[in-house]
């Protein structure tokens, strides 16, 4: 008995610094609307400062102040960000702010590895906490008794400040309509910048407040995160008690879930997550969303299938580029291989946010998924080549079915961090059944059959697929199922009626989406030889992203150049550097502040332009279309 | 002049919705904009205080000129916004929501506080602490405006206060805006009842379709049936 109170409070204990974290977000979500994904980072940095001034300062005051200033000190650090980046995105289709947050979480990453190493850093024990206390034979460590007092302490004085100082007054009036707050003679520029500092200084605390519990290190910034997303998402965006009351469900859930179920208690938390949705989709103390800004958006222009001549340059550039293995080696056909397989990746997340208007955060879900399909099917039983790639497909499928269904029941941020969650899921799935999946030595030695063996025949075989997955998709853009589905993206209300049933077309997308995903991920298997659980990791997930932001999200097949480009980049960049996170994530926030068209978007928007300059339309026409809504 | 607008033009995406928009609102005067449902009368008021983001030509306030501003530096120069929505902050309560509008004291303009507004709006004094989504209609509307004169305006954008109440509150409504009159308060008012704009005003524009087709003082548009029939639904 005795055991399970120590594992209870244990488990209060953690909810403290994720419900500190937590909240931070809820607050800067509610004023700024923008979910923001650096949250874990600021977390991390606030771990990492908090690390180098306790080092540094010795004594109560050097450990307590260090824990305060290391907070105070990032809090100053995010005020910068949301200054210098957030500032110019607020107005952006919401996939452009979690893309720029998450670029700036790449950054910080390979920054703290460049300032602290790469290595697990261990701090010191607060000072007057270092002991534990006897509970009936089992020890509870004090310090976890601070923190659990901690926690309702933050809570009321969070409470006190929104109901109490005017300040909170308006926090709370720009939570429900910041225009109008605007309107009343209040500078929203202030306001937001505060809102952000205080929330990334609870983020900072969290973080700094684990030093004496945990050790820190660079990946701690998506850990929690992920849990972060899953608080929030239980309790509410928006609603501090409800992060309070999800941060303790989830930690007692993490607590108790690995006494009751130690396989599954990654899941546990997962499940309850999506119970709540189906019950309540804006959470346990959530207020229902209004409709979503609409997810791409910048211009206007109409998508049309392509023209004959344009169809007969399509053709002669895939002729061409079916010619490489004439004039290359086999290590760029390899590289060639490897782009072909990421086109259709593109693609496929290209045809679910651009087309249907869900920017999925957790594509690479499906793409591994279709990878360990084939990998299983070849080494357990032995399947040969063709019917593995036929049938590996389907366990994407088959995920994108159950986690697409909860998933379209959201939209917006809410879908973004749902579909994160759930590739969550399949990775530790993946990381942690090591009987089936290998865990983290994945599954070696699925090579292609010798017909497909020759990097030239298996680099044809990848074009072919990866030209035929293009023209499926770009038909069923056009085909009265792409209508009702960008009909559904466009007025969700509108479209429904009409009589179209969004929920379902969106699901069908996202199946679509998944099975695309998955071919990609099966090619891919062969291609490497192995799966390993980061073919379904948040990396691989952002990288298709980008890849359909830098190709342009409004086009029709932007995603196809821009994967090309972005992985050609990458395996580069990659070649070159050791901090190709810390560039890519520079890149990232670029596209989306300085380049959010992408490369085709840029130029189709040229000829647009000279098209309408022949016809002297006023250019106060087309400048500022995104303002119309 | 108090206000003086040249030439507004206002965009929403492609579409063109105000005309060379041109408006004078003397110290201490309550102008009408009389006009149709979709006449640009809403859409004027959002481009005087800065709400609509694409649009050109000059707003001056008090011999300023507004027109580059953005929205809370126009408010907080002393001109007040009220907006058609009502647009109060459901989760906060009447006193909170004063609060939001409450801004420092202005030398030149009337001024105005809790209590006195509690006098000027009788119902919201009863109701302090109650949040303003559990209120009527037509208590949403008085508390919008006085949320507004927390700001201690000079002048005051009024879109269509008569808007969806009862006979009985609209009295009310014309009896607090001839008490903001008399404390000095100049107000632009847009309605599409003439009788309830007549009761109030001392000139009239009429916009329709984006244009503004008349200007003047209410016997001059009493004057001129013609022009009333062709432009407002009576």
């Amino acid at each position: 008995m005795a055991f399970y109170v120590v594992q209870f409070l244990t488990g209060l204990a953690s909810a403290a610094s994720l419900f500190l974290v937590a909240s931070g977000l809820s607050i800067i979500f509610g004023v700024t609307r923008i979910v923001n994904f650096a949250h874990g980072a600021f977390y991390m940095l606030g771990a990492y400062v908090a690390f180098t001034l306790t080092e540094r300062f010795s004594g109560a005051l050097g450990f307590w102040g260090g824990i305060v200033v290391a907070a105070l000190a990032v809090a100053v650090i995010g005020v910068l960000v949301e200054m210098v980046l957030l500032r110019r995105i607020y107005h952006s289709p919401e996939l452009f702010q979690l893309l720029a947050t998450f670029g700036l979480t790449l950054m910080v990453e390979d920054l703290a590895v460049l300032i602290w190493g790469p290595d697990d850093l261990v701090g010191r024990r607060a000072p007057g906490f270092k002991g534990a206390i006897d509970f009936f034979g089992q020890n509870i460590p004090s310090y976890d008794l601070f923190l659990i007092v901690l926690g309702p302490v933050v809570l009321g004085v969070l409470w006190l400040l929104f109901q109490r100082t005017r300040w909170g007054v308006l926090v709370r009036a720009a939570t429900q309509d910041r225009d109008m707050v605007a309107a009343l003679g209040v500078n929203q520029k202030w306001l937001f910048t505060s809102v952000f500092a205080l929330g990334v200084f609870l983020a900072a605390l969290g973080g700094a407040l684990q030093i004496p519990r945990d050790a820190v290190n660079h990946a701690m910034d998506l850990r929690v995160i992920v849990e972060v997303f899953v608080v929030v998402v239980i309790g509410g965006l928006g609603s501090i008690i409800g992060a309070f009351v999800a941060a303790v469900l989830v930690s007692e859930l993490n607590a108790f879930g690995i006494l009751i179920f130690p396989k599954i208690s990654i899941i546990l938390v997962f499940l309850v997550m999506a119970v709540v949705l189906i019950v309540r989709p804006w959470g346990l103390f959530g207020k229902p969303e209004a409709p979503a800004r609409r997810t791409p958006g910048l211009t206007v222009n109409p998508w049309r299938p392509l023209t004959m001549n344009e169809r007969f340059a399509a053709i002669a550039v895939l002729v061409l580029a079916a010619a490489l293995p004439f004039v290359a080696g086999n290590y760029l056909l390899t590289v060639g291989s490897e782009i072909a397989i990421f086109v259709i990746f593109a693609v496929s997340l290209h045809f679910l946010m651009s087309v249907g208007g869900l920017a999925s955060f957790g594509h690479a879900a499906y793409f591994g998924l279709g990878a360990y399909g084939v990998a299983l099917l070849a080494k357990m039983a032995g399947l040969p080549m063709i019917a593995c790639l036929l049938l590996g497909p389907l366990l994407g499928l088959m995920g994108a079915a159950v986690f697409g269904f909860f998933a379209v029941q959201l939209s917006g941020v809410y879908f973004a961090m749902l579909t994160l969650a759930f590739a969550q899921i399949v990775w530790s799935i993946a990381f942690q059944w090591v009987s089936v999946t290998g865990g983290d030595n994945g599954i070696l030695g699925v090579w292609p059959e010798k017909w497909a063996a020759s990097p030239s025949h298996f680099y044809w075989l990848s074009l072919g697929i990866a030209a035929l997955a293009v023209v499926i998709l770009r038909i069923i853009v056009f085909s009265p199922f792409g209508f009702a589905l960008r009909a559904t993206r466009d007025s969700p209300l509108r479209s429904e009626a009409i009589g179209i049933d969004g929920k379902r077309i969106q699901w069908t997308a996202f199946v679509i989406a998944g099975t695309v995903a998955g071919l990609a991920g099966a090619l891919f298997a062969y291609l490497k030889g192995s799966v390993f659980p980061d073919n379904m990791g948040i990396s691989l997930s952002v990288d298709a992203l980008v890849m359909v932001l830098l190709g342009g999200v409004e086009t029709v097949s932007g995603a196809v150049v821009g994967a090309i480009v972005y992985k050609a980049l990458n395996i580069w960049l990659v070649s070159q550097t050791d901090w190709s996170k810390l560039v890519l994530g520079a890149f990232v926030v670029l596209i989306v502040v300085a380049f959010p068209k992408g490369i085709v978007g840029t130029l189709e928007a040229l000829m647009h332009r000279r098209r309408k300059s022949s016809s002297s339309v006023s250019p106060l026409l087309t400048s500022r279309i995104e303002s119309a809504e | 002049m108090k206000l003086t607008v040249k030439d507004l033009n206002s965009f929403y995406g492609p579409a063109h919705i105000l005309f060379d928009i041109a408006l004078e609102v003397g110290e201490g005067e309550v102008v009408a904009l009389l006009g149709r449902n979709g006449a640009g009368k809403s859409t004027t008021f959002r481009s005087i205080v800065g709400l609509v983001q694409n649009r050109s030509g000059r707003v001056m306030f008090e011999g300023r000129d507004v027109s580059d501003l953005p929205t809370h530096a126009i408010v907080r120069g002393g001109l007040g916004y009220v907006p058609e929505e009502r647009r109060i902050f459901t989760d906060l309560t009447v006193e909170e929501n004063l609060e939001v509008g409450r801004q420092p004291k202005r030398a030149a303009a009337p001024q105005w506080d809790r209590e006195k507004l509690f006098k000027l709006f009788p119902n919201l004094g009863e109701m302090r602490g109650r949040p303003g989504g559990r209120m009527s209609g037509g208590e949403q509307q008085m508390l919008t405006i006085a949320r507004t004169l927390m700001g201690n305006p000079s002048l005051v954008l009024l879109d269509e206060p008569s808007e969806g109440l009862s006979p009985k509150i609209v009295e009310q409504m014309v009896d607090a805006i001839l008490a903001m009159k008399k404390e000095g308060v100049s107000i632009v008012v847009s309605e599409q009842n003439l009788h309830f704009a007549r009761l109030i005003s001392d000139r009239a524009y009429i916009i329709e379709r984006g244009r503004i087709c008349f200007g003047g003082t209410m016997a001059e548009l009493d004057a001129r049936p013609d022009i009333r029939d062709a432009h407002l639904s009576l």
